[in-house]
């Protein structure tokens, strides 16, 4: 390394210990943008992924004033996506480079989105557990060392709370209706619990990237505890509306302040992780499909623009040019 | 075939504040732009003008000169009020 190089490592190392956010032009380590770069896209990914599950319902919400909340949530989620592959594009990378790594199935997304919505009462619980478990990390990341995923997490966290209210308030609406609906919110839950709780990530014991992601303040809190805080945050609003979360070893400890609660089934996390999961083919399939049939659409915008332009140019008056 | 430019957005949340910076995004045209900038920046009221202009005509300093863009600065603290010593009767001034 030069001196000049570790100059640079030193200034960073003092702007990350004093809080001072890294901005795209500054100097960061090549291990510290790649990094960046690996976990803003995976994240971009998994809110435009997250659209699927969800757009399943839109045309079959039960009522207007559901439909128009899911649409909105789900049009919240292209932004978010959009907001965070800006994002990931500061660190120099493009927007075609990017799409390419998911559609390849090079790139990750949240494995959550992978699991079908097969009832009307999914849509409450992923509203309810899957923005729930995603604000818990959210919240966190607008903390984050690389200034624009943090503004853009500032924004994503503004937008997010009425995302878990509507979900909560749609399985309080089955739980208060007829025993079949209750069973239904009953049987989301069942389906979408286990799921919820791994998209934490693996446990601190086994988790490859923590100490790094830490020590450059990629993440304020480690998986284990980011998790601990959704058992403990969730666990009273299933009881309010009469909910049961299933897990036999759920439950309060006094001397923790916290509570215990089991095992997972990572051998399932994994699976999922790698591919096999219930419905990561026709994700990624949908993703391809809308991409490359609206290519003519782009194609066709850039030529228009392109066109204008030029039409603009050749009626310029001659003396602006003079 | 060509990839849509990078546009910069710029919004004024309201009436006497100043546009500010609030993100990027991809658009063929200007048009496009504002129209994007509309849908992606102010879904919840948060602007009532937008800026956009096109990323690659913004000229942006040089982390690396800092010190000499910034740091001459540091030594004038005779251009702040504080640097005035007046008597405690003057309160306000
Ligand atoms: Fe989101
Ligand atoms: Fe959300």
């Amino acid at each position: 390394m030069s001196q000049k190089e570790i100059n640079l490592l030193e200034d960073f190392e003092q702007k990350i210990k004093d809080d001072v956010k890294i901005e795209p032009k500054n100097w960061m380590p090549e291990k510290y943008r790649k990094t960046h770069i690996r976990q803003i896209s995976q994240h971009a990914h998994s809110e435009i992924v997250g659209m699927l599950p969800e757009g399943n319902w839109v045309s079959r919400a039960p009522t207007l004033r559901r439909k128009v909340a899911l649409l909105a949530k789900v049009q919240d989620e292209a932004g978010h996506g959009l907001y965070l592959y800006s994002a990931a594009e500061t660190l120099g990378i493009t927007r075609d480079e990017l799409f390419e790594q998911l559609h390849s199935g090079k790139a990750k997304y949240s494995s959550i989105f992978n699991y079908p919505t097969v009832t009307w009462a999914d849509i409450g619980a992923i509203g309810w557990l899957v923005d729930g478990a995603a604000i818990i990390n959210q919240v966190m990341l607008t903390n984050t060392s690389y200034g624009p995923y943090a503004r853009a997490m500032v924004r994503i966290c503004k937008e997010e709370s009425f995302h878990q209210r509507q979900g909560y308030e749609i399985m309080m609406t089955l739980c208060n209706g007829t025993e079949e609906q209750k069973e239904m919110a009953q049987d989301a839950l069942n389906r979408w619990w286990w799921p919820s709780m791994m998209m934490f990530g693996p446990t601190d014991a086994e988790s490859t990237h923590t100490a790094q992601s830490m020590e450059w303040k990629l993440k304020r809190k480690t998986n284990d505890e980011l998790r601990q805080m959704f058992v403990d945050q969730t666990k009273p609003q299933a009881d309010l509306i009469g909910l049961t979360i299933p897990d036999k070893d759920l439950k309060w400890n006094e001397e923790r302040g916290k509570h215990d609660f089991g095992e997972i089934d990572w051998e399932e996390f994994w699976q999922v992780v790698k591919g096999h999961g219930p419905c990561n083919k026709e994700r990624i399939a949908a993703r391809v499909k809308a991409y490359d049939e609206g290519k003519w659409v782009r194609d066709a915008a850039m030529a228009y623009a392109e066109k204008q332009a030029q039409k603009e140019a050749a009626t310029q008056p001659i003396s602006k040019t003079a | 075939m060509k990839n849509w430019p990078l546009w910069e957005v710029f919004i004024r949340s309201k009436n006497g504040l100043e546009h500010r910076h609030c993100g990027s995004l991809h658009a063929a045209d200007a048009n496009m732009a504002l129209e994007n900038a509309r849908d992606v920046y102010t879904r919840r009221m948060e602007g009532v003008s937008i800026w956009v202009v096109e990323s690659k005509h913004v000229v942006a300093s040089n982390p690396e000169n800092s010190g000499e863009l910034f740091e001459p600065a540091k030594d004038k603290v005779y251009r702040h009020p504080t640097f005035y010593d007046l008597p405690d009767e003057i309160k306000h001034m």
